[in-house]
């Protein structure tokens, strides 16, 4: 089990109140990405959440028991750190047994679990090496590994693939997926990046100044962003967001429009402009469309085919039923 | 990082150490100021009753106070002098490039290990001996008349031998900010067509000037309260009675309780006066 | 610095600071040969370098006449209980204000080291009375005590920076694992922090080995310990140059070779971290 809900929570660092009176559920078994910009409150939730900080008022409940005044050990949740945290001084396998060590857990079940684990992680070989003999990737799988053993009702993570280099990044997300897939255990993971946050969650809690902007399945968010902020934060290259005549024409403040719902030709198109840069990954072509009267840059996401260079003049065709609008204080006009 | 649970255990496993402390500095710093007020004579019935500031006035104005005065200015001046001046010299010296390096540093050091009682008896008796020290030898050697050192130059021979024991101090902690002097700095200097001498009072000397501070202060701290040096050597005579010894000697030697406290009153107030500026030093580095 | 030296100034350097440093150290080249001579050699004028009859004999006598083992026991026993006496209590302060800063902490240091400036000489009478008072007047335990209290703000000091180095996220790790604050220190923090705990009992040691103020005054025949044994000697009738060297070497032989060992962390000890 592992449903965790918030009730009214809050945190003060002295007299700035870096998260207002939240309200939160995770449900048992679910795969949830906080996700905002830095400074934005995540990881302050979730060391609220693990216990390593104190809230201000309200209460959280762990299975419907209140965990508030509990100690981080009495949890039962587990938690990978971004620096992995790993205790330098001792080996893989006294790492990964430290936690049973504590909860005085027989060395039998300590030895298979830890089997188990090793096995589960591609650890097996390095047991008997220190952190300091492994490479970044192989100290984060020690570090989920030793968040395993524990068989904890929940796993918190954060930032834990920021230290890693983009290829072992890719790997990495995969197995985090595979391992929940897998144990179906709770899951709270903390990220900048919005392109994991799509990728893992079953939910996402889009964070901004301690308050949470949306909640929802990463498909709802793309579609349905509730406010410009959630629709610029989620979605890669960003939205397109217009003020002005534009907007006014579909009576609203703002609209906005996916790059990937802008169709380019060369003439025949609603909207024209000049292209700045064009970026082509093989996949796809980014072109960023200036001189269009609309903002300062479209950007604009084509087939990788299309071959439009610097200063060509094209035409954009926004797909107007993919048309986000939003009103003055940037809320979603449904 | 930390939660109510947290801080109350942090409060908690300071407290020993805390209240070690606390009971360390005020009780008997209490009972000396209790006292300093007393007129208090173990030897001729104890307790003789209070005496007010009498024994303030009385500690500065006899005597021996003002020679105490200036013995223990002439010792703490002498002492960092040389000791910064030789220490700069020596941590540029050990900075060059050169063989045995590692050893060189070993045997300079050295010193700083010896303990007090050690070095003061060598140096009054196998160095500053007037028969049979090697000065005197060296002295006879050149048909010169040897030198009654801690007679006829009570105080420059303390000062040599407080100097030697902590020149290796001064140098070692300059030789440290030196090394931590980044040397394209240097070699800009170099390459701006600056000689030797004007890099080394514009670049390295200011690089200096907080370490020579922190020397200054640590050691004038541990200067003014010397005691083994004298002690063994000539035991506070021919005009080397420091303000320490000056009130080691009226607390223990003539048994003075009331007049030593006073001094010793005057003592922690003038070593708090440079206690703040070190403290500064400190404090502003523990924000760093 | 990767910077290319002539070999003629190399030679030069290398030439000078030899020069300086055999300088320093002669005094205590000299005490260590004149231990191996006999009394009249230990006098002789011209003065003897290497070329004399070495003897032990020295050594034997300093023993058997004031039973030199005792005082060195005595050192032993009091320089290392009061920096183990130091650390234990010391560890858990440090942890404090390393890993739970408040807003006090940086003037709880300050205050530390305040106490350490603190001139002997103002405390030593009624610190007389209280230690006749307790009967811990001549005693290892009372010394002992007195040199915790005196290095203790050194200790505080030196392990907080030590600790300082180590991330705090390790620690938290260790609270998630089910920890108590018990076995976070003992099993996660002391073991990393076992070079800055060494270094620190290492420099302390030293300290507590040679201080001379509190030694002198607060102990006489039974639980003197080294420094007191050599002032001992300043007495005229002590005045044998061979015995006085060999006792001295005695007393410095062991804290020279771990004093080698601790020059690094001297400066760190000795600056309270000010100087790196």
């Amino acid at each position: 089990m592992g449903q965790i809900t918030l009730q009214k929570v809050s945190k003060k660092f002295g007299n700035a109140e870096v998260i207002p009176p939240l309200d939160l559920t995770i449900e048992d078994g679910e795969f949830t990405v906080f996700v905002g910009p830095s400074g934005c409150g995540k990881s302050t939730l979730l060391r609220l959440i693990a216990g390593l900080e104190d809230i201000t008022s309200g209460s959280i409940l762990i299975d419907g028991t209140d965990a508030t005044d509990q100690p981080p050990a009495k949890r039962g949740l587990a938690m990978v750190f971004q620096s992995y945290a790993l205790y330098p001084h001792m080996t893989v396998r006294k790492n990964i047994a430290f936690p049973m060590r504590m909860a005085g857990i027989d060395q039998a079940e300590q030895d298979r679990r830890i089997e188990q684990a090793a096995a589960a992680l591609n650890l097996t070989d390095y047991l008997d090496r220190r952190p300091g003999q492994l490479s970044g990737g192989q100290r984060q799988r020690v570090a989920i590994g030793r968040a395993i053993v524990r068989e904890p009702s929940a796993f918190l993570f954060d930032e834990p693939l920021s230290n890693l280099d983009a290829a072992l990044r890719v790997g990495m997300r995969l197995e985090i997926g595979e391992l929940h897939k897998r144990l179906r255990t709770t899951m709270i993971y903390v990220t900048h990046d919005q392109v994991e946050a799509m990728t893992m969650a079953d939910k996402i809690v889009v964070l901004r100044a301690g308050v949470i902007e949306q909640v929802g399945t990463p498909l709802e968010l793309y579609r349905t962003p509730r406010n410009t902020f959630v629709a610029g934060f989620i979605g890669s290259p960003k939205m397109n967001l217009l003020e002005g005549e534009e907007a006014s024409r579909h009576d609203a403040h703002t609209v906005g429009i996916r790059p990937e719902h802008i169709d380019v030709a060369e003439e025949g198109g609603l909207w024209s402009g000049r292209v700045g840069v064009a970026e082509h990954l093989g996949s796809d072509t980014f072109f960023h469309v200036h001189e269009t009267g609309l903002a300062e840059t479209i950007t604009v996401r084509a087939p990788g085919e299309v071959n439009f260079r610097h200063g060509d003049r094209i035409t954009l065709s926004p797909r107007l039923e993919q048309l986000h609008r939003f009103d003055r204080d940037g809320a979603r006009i449904a | 990082m930390a939660t109510q649970h947290s801080r109350s255990a942090a409060r908690l496993m300071m407290a020993p150490a805390v209240i070690l402390l606390l009971g360390w500095m005020l009780v008997p710093l209490t009972m000396t100021l209790y006292f300093s007020f007393k007129k208090y004579l173990p030897l001729r019935g104890g307790d003789l009753g209070w005496a007010g500031f009498d024994n303030y006035v009385r500690f500065v104005t006899s005597s021996a106070f003002w020679p105490s005065v200036q013995a223990t200015l002439v010792i703490v001046g002498g002492v960092l002098l040389i000791t910064v001046a030789l220490g700069i010299v020596l941590a540029l010296l050990l900075d060059q490039p050169m063989w045995g390096q590692g050893v060189v540093r070993i045997l300079v050091i050295a010193p700083f290990f010896v303990m007090p009682t050690v070095s003061a008896l060598v140096w009054k008796n196998m160095f500053m001996d007037p028969v049979n020290g090697l000065f005197a030898h060296l002295w006879a050697f050149f048909g010169a008349q040897p030198i009654e050192w801690l007679s006829q130059a009570s105080l420059a021979s303390i000062i040599l031998i407080v100097s030697w024991q902590w020149l290796p101090f001064a140098t070692l902690i300059l030789l440290t900010a030196i090394q931590s002097l980044d040397s394209e700095q240097l070699e800009a200097s170099e390459m701006d067509g600056a000689p030797p001498l004007s890099r080394f009072m514009w670049i390295i000397l200011p690089h200096l000037a907080r370490a020579i501070t922190i020397v200054v202060l640590i050691q004038t701290i541990f200067l003014l309260s010397i005691f083994a040096e004298i002690f063994v050597t000539t035991g506070g005579a021919f005009g080397s009675r420091t303000l320490t010894y000056l009130i080691y000697q009226r607390v223990l030697e003539s048994l003075n309780v009331g007049l030593g406290s006073a001094g010793g009153i005057y003592a922690v107030i003038l070593a708090n006066i440079i206690a703040i500026f070190l403290m500064r030093i400190v404090g502003k580095n523990l924000d760093a | 610095m990767a910077r290319s030296v002539t070999t003629r100034r190399k030679i030069i350097n290398t030439a000078l600071a030899w020069s300086i440093g055999l300088l320093i150290f002669f005094p205590i080249l000299w005490t260590i040969l004149t231990s191996f001579k006999t009394e009249a050699t230990a006098i002789a004028n011209p003065p003897q370098f290497f070329f004399f009859d070495w003897t032990l004999e020295n050594y034997a006598v300093v023993q058997e006449r004031s039973n030199y083992a005792r005082f060195l026991w005595n050192s032993i026993i009091i320089a290392g209980g009061s920096t183990i006496l130091g650390i234990i209590i010391a560890i858990p302060a440090a942890w404090s204000m390393a890993f739970v800063p408040s807003k006090r902490t940086k003037d709880i240091l300050l205050w530390m080291l305040s106490t350490k400036m603190l001139p002997a000489v103002g405390v030593l009478y009624p610190l007389y009375l209280i230690f006749i008072e307790l009967g811990l007047l001549d005693t290892r335990i009372g010394l002992t005590i007195v040199l915790m209290l005196v290095n203790l703000p050194i200790i505080v000091w030196m392990l907080y920076t030590y600790f300082r180095e180590i991330p705090g996220e390790i620690l938290e790790a260790a609270r998630m694992d089910g920890a108590s604050l018990r076995s976070e220190i003992l099993y996660v923090l002391t073991p990393m922090a076992v070079p800055g705990i060494a270094s620190t009992l290492l420099l302390n040691f030293i300290l507590a080995w040679n201080e001379a103020f509190w030694t002198l005054n607060l102990t006489a025949a039974k639980a003197a310990p080294l420094t007191a044994f050599i002032a001992s000697y300043s007495s005229p009738e002590g005045l044998f140059y061979a015995k006085l060297s060999a006792a001295s070497t005695m007393a410095i032989a062991p804290i020279l070779i771990l004093g080698w060992f601790s020059q690094k962390q001297l400066v760190r000890g000795l600056t309270f971290g000010a100087v790196k």
